[in-house]
């Protein structure tokens, strides 16, 4: 594989050179209009940050841009960081391989998101101020609470980011023939940058106009192919069957998810996942009251569901226009495994169909784009992961709430830079994992630590913190100690092959989330000590604020 | 949050009112989701050929519109909660966050 790479480094080094593209060179030239188009997002970016900084002065405005975000702008934002390069890249590429697959996975992301709306959304904005361990310790002990949600929160953002950096690498491998660690560096120093001096601010817009430009980019796509078949549907699916190597079996549920307990466990990870996710939940502070709230879960689950719908038509597309296209497959690839791999990958499916439906001009807006989401979602993701180490463990666990504002948005700024340092070195060691699957994994502990011990401590009277961090906790563990003994990490990464692994399923939510909810609720109900009763008490206090949003923080006017 | 305004809101009907009937209309959208998600992955589970079910002569499956709609009937249902949340239930509200002013 290195060989490639330097193969098409040199490549682009002397396409640069010479100014002329010809015999193999034209597989991978240099791009020019793609890096401008970078260059323009990557400037404009640092220009909203530098915008951001000047605004970012309090705590509440590094955390949740002082709460003043609108409906529609939190709505794209949350949308925005859904439409990631996991699910950009990963789900049309899993359409691509797959077919119908592809569509089971669009719909677990995008179903959680009413039930937030109906039972959480509203709760945890007159609950929460920063992170949703504000929400989860408001009426439980601090100390034990953070602690286990910052655990739940770092271990999301980590697994989240991984597959975040592993789209970034393929992508610029693809596009300028750079060794797979530059781009990975890169996204890491870009996206520190923007969290450190713009916060929440600078993250919620750079959000906003990437989701915008992907949603544009995306439509153009899908109109595209549809306009090649006259806008039927039919005729897309019969030349996509024709051209496929599983022929009809794409165009229903296939081998992805293969036995029952995947497809459930799946499924449960996906909803509750959602539910779980730091990055995700902490948008809901940066909305001014509980009516802004519902309007972003509103317009956040339209623009998910419609972009969904195109990356279905974008991976379809891409199995007629891509697959068997000579242009488009790795070469040296096929010499060795046979078969008809395409450069870069199946992740790479939608980038070669924008080259196909728009030559190299769109290949470089639809590039530039993909790089402006990763950069997008990996600074939520690594604010959420910073608030969760300053906010939570430092300033309430460690310095028991005696702490200034301005000392707190210092760790969280160093935080911040740990964060990316380790993102770099994780987005290195897991270069040849399927991103889609990885995303699957953090929902897995999302779903099983964060969100029983949210949901519960906003539902359930008699939860106590005994109950919350011990079941919280084993929930937590059965999912990591899952995942390592599953198909993947025991299987692929550490023996090589799948079937080595112990645990025989790459989803562990249907068990590690039963394993949660039966913990709290045993240790919550047999807990008779003083405390618990109080934590009980205080419940009705916290449930009037909760219905009603009387006392619930508010926003900040610039 | 003072103990007495907290029993003095409960006692309100209109809190009463609030809560019982968010929280009955937010459980039975809930549930609608739910179902229709789940009979879904219960389908892909233990039966996925049924998706794979021709609609006619070509190569359309059922699986296709079924997905779809789902997707839009999710949509529809945070439509209709946000629609009913933002007017009747916020009104309620108001109301109740004015009588703890008085």
């Amino acid at each position: 594989m290195k060989k490639i790479i330097f193969a098409f480094l040199a490549l682009g080094v002397a396409a640069f050179a010479a100014g002329a593209l010809e015999g193999e060179v034209e597989k991978q030239p240099l791009n020019i209009s793609a890096i401008i188009m970078f260059l323009v997002f990557v400037s404009g970016t640092l220009g909203i940050t530098y915008w951001a900084a000047k605004r970012t002065k309090t705590a509440k405005d590094f955390y949740t841009a002082g709460g003043g975000i609108t409906g529609l702008q939190n709505g794209l934002a949350i949308a925005g960081d859904y439409m990631s390069a996991a699910s950009f890249l990963g789900i049309s590429g899993l359409v691509y391989a797959a077919g119908y697959d592809g569509l089971i996975y669009s719909i677990g992301f995008l179903v959680g998101w009413p039930v937030i709306l109906f039972l959480v959304s509203e709760r945890l904005r007159n609950l929460g101020k920063y992170t949703f361990a504000d929400v989860a310790a408001y009426r439980l002990k601090q100390g034990p609470i953070r602690t286990l949600a910052a655990f739940g929160s770092i271990a999301t953002v980590i697994l989240y980011l991984i597959a975040q950096m592993v789209g970034s690498g393929k992508l610029i491998q693809l596009l300028f023939g750079l060794p797979y660690s530059w781009a990975v560096v890169l996204v890491g120093a870009l996206m520190v940058l923007y969290v450190t001096f713009g916060g929440m601010l600078a993250t919620t817009w750079v959000q906003i106009i990437k989701a915008v430009l992907l949603l544009s980019g995306a439509t153009f796509m899908a109109l595209a192919v549809m306009l090649q078949f006259g806008f039927s549907p039919e005729a897309l699916f019969a030349k996509a069957v024709e051209v496929h190597a599983n022929g009809e079996a794409i165009m229903a549920p296939g081998g992805l998810v293969s036995d029952p307990v995947s497809a459930i466990s799946l499924g449960i990870a996906l909803m509750f996942g959602t539910a779980g996710l730091p990055h995700i939940l902490m948008r809901f502070f940066t909305v001014a009251d509980a009516k802004e709230a519902r309007k972003s879960v509103f317009f956040a689950t339209g623009f998910i569901g419609y972009f969904y719908i195109l990356t279905f038509i974008i991976g379809f597309g891409a199995i007629v226009m891509v697959l068997n296209h000579p242009e488009y497959l790795d070469l040296a690839k096929q010499a060795i495994e046979g078969g008809s791999p395409i450069l870069g990958g199946n992740n790479m499916a939608a980038i070669h169909l924008s080259h196909a439906v728009g030559g190299n001009f769109f290949l470089g807006f639809i590039s530039a784009v993909a790089f402006a989401t990763i950069l997008a979602v990996v600074s939520g993701l690594t604010l959420a992961g910073a608030s969760a180490i300053s906010h939570d463990l430092y300033a309430s666990v460690f310095m028991k709430g005696k702490i200034d504002e301005q000392r707190e948005m210092k760790v969280s700024k160093i935080a911040t830079l740990l964060l990316g340092i380790i993102a770099i070195i994780l987005g290195i060691a897991f270069e040849k994992q399927n991103i889609a699957f990885m995303v699957g994994l953090a929902f897995a502990i999302a779903a099983s630590a964060n969100f029983p011990v949210l949901f519960l401590s906003m539902f359930w009277k008699k939860l106590t913190t005994r109950g919350a961090v011990i079941g919280g906790s084993l929930g937590l563990l059965t999912a990591v100690v899952l995942v390592v003994l599953g198909p993947i990490v025991w299987g692929q990464i550490i023996n090589g092959d799948a079937a080595a692994a112990i645990f025989p399923y790459k989803y562990p939510a249907l068990f590690s989330v039963t394993v949660a909810f039966i913990g709290i609720w045993f240790f919550s109900v047999t807990d008779k000590s003083d405390d618990a009763k109080k934590e009980i008490e205080a419940f009705d206090a916290q449930d009037v604020r909760s219905q009603t949003g009387i006392g619930a923080e508010g926003a900040v006017s610039h | 949050m003072k103990q007495e305004i907290v029993k003095q809101i409960q006692e309100n009907p209109k809190y009463q009112e609030l809560v019982s009937k968010r929280s009955k209309f937010a459980w039975t959208l809930s549930i609608a989701m739910l179902v229709i998600y789940y009979a879904f992955i219960l389908v892909i589970a233990f039966d996925p050929s049924l998706l794979g079910t021709k609609m006619g002569d070509g190569v359309m499956t059922i699986g296709i519109p079924i997905g779809v709609l789902i997707i839009v009937f999710a949509f529809v249902l945070t439509g209709i909660y946000v629609r009913r949340a933002n007017g009747e239930f916020d009104e309620l509200s108001r109301e109740i966050k004015e009588s703890v002013k008085g």
